[in-house]
């Protein structure tokens, strides 16, 4: 047996603000896929040696490319904003018996953020 | 008591697992792939090719960049699967599962051949 469901309009998420920007999270995942198959075509290029991976290097200075970082970075932004921001209230930790502030799980993912970036890019532009 | 787990238990590791890696490390990838190479503002050329081939052959690197990769693909297959099944889709939700957690499978398969190559 299954239970009744109020039929609702595939178009609901227009009907308010909050469920917009709902709608924003959910496709801010498109973004972060995409960009990780970029990062697969420049390592299929650094694979095909030092002309092809030149060639995707190149290909960062265009125009095209530089827009299309700035929107996939606003949304994997949001993403990471969200995230960060969710997480802590449904991860429920207990040190003995008092459970862990949302708060401060969320600032210790705030702390890791700044921390992995700033790795990165060490790791990346000076190690 | 026991719980029996479900396969959902599985997706949504992945899921979990893919928000947060791609939280935490692609926005610096993407300043870095679209402000700080773009614009010149690195120093002494890091991005030559000997370089970044060379830390792109080592296994760390690699498995780094295979776990950041597939398990972002397994977040977002989770997360269209679900959006589309609350814009109507709900009745084909089998359908949806085996076209975007298959289609994350093969992403995550072709992840794997690329990295082995470099």
């Amino acid at each position: 047996m299954s239970a009744y469901r109020r039929p609702v309009s595939n178009m609901w998420w227009l009907k308010r603000r909050s469920y917009i920007w709902f709608m924003i999270r959910e496709l801010t995942s498109i973004f972060t896929a995409g960009y990780c198959i970029f990062l697969l075509v420049v390592f299929y290029k650094l694979s095909q040696g030092p002309e092809a991976y030149a060639g995707i290097i190149a290909a960062l200075k265009s125009p095209v490319s530089v827009v299309l970082h700035i929107i996939t970075f606003a949304f994997v932004f949001y993403h990471a904003i969200t995230w960060f921001e969710l997480t802590p209230k449904i991860l429920v930790i207990y040190r003995g018996e008092e459970r862990i502030p949302a708060g401060l799980i969320a600032a210790t993912f705030y702390g890791g953020w700044v921390v992995v970036s700033l790795f990165i890019v060490w790791l990346v532009l000076l190690a | 008591m026991k719980t029996k787990k479900s396969p959902k238990a599985i997706w949504w590791s992945l899921f979990a697992g893919g928000g947060m890696a791609a939280a935490l490390a692609l926005p610096a990838l993407i300043i870095i792939t679209g402000i700080i190479i773009p614009f010149g503002l690195e120093a002494n050329e890091p991005m030559n090719f000997d370089r970044i081939h060379a830390a792109a052959s080592h296994w760390l690197i690699k498995a780094i960049f295979f776990l950041l990769i597939a398990l972002s693909f397994f977040h977002c297959a989770n997360r269209f699967r679900y959006t589309l099944a609350d814009v109507g889709l709900r009745s084909v939700g089998g359908l949806l599962s085996f076209l975007f957690y298959g289609g994350a499978i093969v992403g995550s398969v072709i992840a794997a051949v690329v990295l082995w190559g470099v």
